[in-house]
């Protein structure tokens, strides 16, 4: 029982950083009905602009509060990320208003290879460390329960609750707000939106922003656990089976599906693992999803779409 | 019919407007007026240009040539958020509702441009922000009332029927307060039941509220009931413009309905 537990558990913590980059997927595309393949760029950006502003500033103005540094390099790492999505909003995407979904799809792969090149450009392309002070020592849990207890990584444990509260603040946020309103109003409809006088550009930049945050913060997360490099860009890529899984238009979706993913492959690769020679880790997440797209192609939340013929 | 209402000045004015997309002419050299408190309608066959007129009055399309003036303001290159600031508001042909939030939701949105607390006021919810949103609240709920559909406030609009659909339009519409009113086809696909209703709610909204309203609509005998004047349009050349009665005794106008004799 306590292996399983353990792997559980490590699965869990996982999850919820995959449901943290897909929540950028999912909150651009609730609310501009585009696809953002630039979402994974988008993390390792802002990882990037974090760990080398907290470099920067203490050379710049002789800072030497690690705290201080911390908070003014989120501070602006978030305006970089902020003056992303204007650019993105008054460049590409304003461009583009009621054009068809593949356009816009591939309107965000040309930004996400922009941003991969440009953020190396700009912030350089070594491996960085992002250090926010998270606890790093495990901790063990339920040892009277089980021998020897749980082992429990306390950074993951860190990031499992900021991400929790960061979903249910943007859902709430969605749901019961007037500009929330607004929001999912452009996903619905472009056109209608207009015409009720909803300004496209503006809650297109308040969306890519929120979803600059949202990687911002798995940025540091991820970047404080694994150092921030190219590769980073890549667990976006795992946020794809989650949005297809959890549904596209779906926060809570993300959510879950993130969990479901994330404890799916750890428990798969400790316990069905060894039938396959090991490694199945890497792909069984997209095998998952493969047979969720056949028997609930609107994911597990997402809104079924039912067409009148 | 609509006796204590008074129609009142020109609120409207579309001069010589010429829209081309490519080498079509959807539109040629079209004027007319819509005048206070009138129901002014649209009509014409398939292709006739009836929508795009109203999509440059609505600025989705900006026609080429011409002045559109609403209250003595003239605009060229306006889009339709403009035009919606301006108090012109509008139901789709095909419904362009918000299909996955429900009726409630729907109209809300159309309160948009009402509401005046920011992003932060909203996402902290101030107190100011809490009460923005009751009123606008009670506003949305004499609309429900008044359109009859309070049984469906919490369903999602993509489930209901499409005649529901359609009103649910209306609302979303009828939401932003508007002083001028644009509806293309409103009855469009509808039964004799559905469309007498829908009747029933244009000309209420155009009596009670004095909304001014500008409508595209195939059926002729909706049509002549419940306009004032009525404008004929003909591969996006005007081709009568009058009085119902006038409009069904021009000559031209039962050539394009009716075809020449040979």
């Amino acid at each position: 029982m306590g292996p399983f537990l353990e792997t559980l558990i490590g699965g869990l913590m996982t999850g919820m950083l995959y449901s943290l980059v897909a929540l950028g997927f999912v909150l651009i595309f609730k609310a501009s009905g585009v696809f953002n393949f630039a979402q994974g760029a988008m993390v390792l950006f802002a990882a990037l602009a974090m760990a080398r502003f907290a470099e920067w500033i203490p050379t710049w103005i002789g800072l030497h509060n690690k705290l201080l540094t911390n908070m003014l390099a989120f501070a602006v790492a978030m305006l970089v990320m902020v003056a992303v999505a204007w650019l993105v909003e008054r460049l590409v995407l304003g461009k583009l208003v009621n054009q068809e979904g593949i356009t816009l799809l591939m309107a965000t792969l040309g930004v996400a290879y922009f941003m991969d090149g440009f953020g190396q450009t700009a912030f350089g392309s070594d491996i960085y460390k992002i250090d926010v002070g998270m606890p790093k020592d495990p901790i063990f849990m339920m040892e009277s329960t089980f021998q020897g207890g749980i082992l429990v990584n306390q950074e993951d444990l860190v990031a499992a609750v900021v991400a929790a509260a960061l979903v249910a603040v943007l859902a709430a946020f969605f749901q019961y707000t007037g500009t929330g309103r607004a929001l999912r109003a452009v996903a619905d409809d472009h056109q209608a939106a207009q015409s009720i006088g909803i300004p496209l550009n503006r809650i297109w930049v308040i969306v890519w922003s929120v979803a600059g945050f949202v990687a911002l913060v798995a940025g540091i997360i991820w970047g404080s656990k694994l150092g921030v490099q190219f590769s980073l860009g890549l667990v976006a890529l795992k946020a794809l089976p989650v949005v297809i899984l959890g549904g596209l238009t779906s926060v809570p979706g993300a959510i879950i599906g993130g969990l479901i993913i994330g404890v799916g492959e750890k428990l798969s690769e400790v316990y069905i693992g060894p039938a396959f020679g090991g490694g199945i880790e890497i792909w069984f997440a997209y095998v998952l999803a493969l047979v969720f797209l056949l028997v609930r192609p609107q994911g597990l939340f997402g809104e079924k779409i039912i067409d009148r013929v | 019919m609509n006796n204590h209402r008074s129609i009142g000045d020109v609120v409207l004015d579309v001069k010589k407007i010429s829209l081309s997309f490519g080498g079509v002419k959807a539109l040629t050299d079209i004027s007319f007026d819509v005048r206070e408190h009138e129901v002014r309608a649209i009509i014409g066959p398939n292709g006739a240009g009836k929508s795009s007129l109203l999509n440059c009055i609505n600025g989705v399309y900006q026609p080429q040539q011409g002045t559109i003036t609403f209250r003595g303001q003239t605009f060229q290159h306006m889009n339709s958020r403009q035009v919606a600031e301006m108090g012109v508001a509008r139901t789709f042909q095909s419904l362009a509702l918000f299909k996955g939030m429900n009726v409630v939701d729907n109209l809300m949105s159309g309160r948009n441009l009402k509401m005046k607390t920011n992003i932060f006021q909203q996402a902290l919810r101030l107190p100011a922000a809490q009460r923005e949103e009751i009123a606008h609240r009670e506003f949305v709920e004499r609309i429900i009332d008044f359109l009859e559909i309070q049984p469906y406030r919490k369903t999602p609009v993509g489930r209901l029927p499409y005649g529901l659909q359609k009103r649910v339009d209306l609302g979303r519409a009828l939401a932003m307060e508007p002083q001028v009113l644009l509806l293309d086809e409103p009855m469009a696909g509808m039964n004799v039941e559905e469309k007498q209703d829908m009747c029933r709610f244009v000309l209420d909204v155009n009596d009670e509220f004095g909304t001014t309203i500008v409508l595209i609509e195939h059926d002729m005998g909706v049509v002549m009931d419940i306009s004032d004047r009525v404008v004929v349009l003909d591969y996006g050349r005007k081709i009568g413009d009058g009085t119902p009665q006038e409009v069904r005794a021009s000559p031209e106008v039962i050539t394009a309905y009716l075809g020449t004799a040979h």
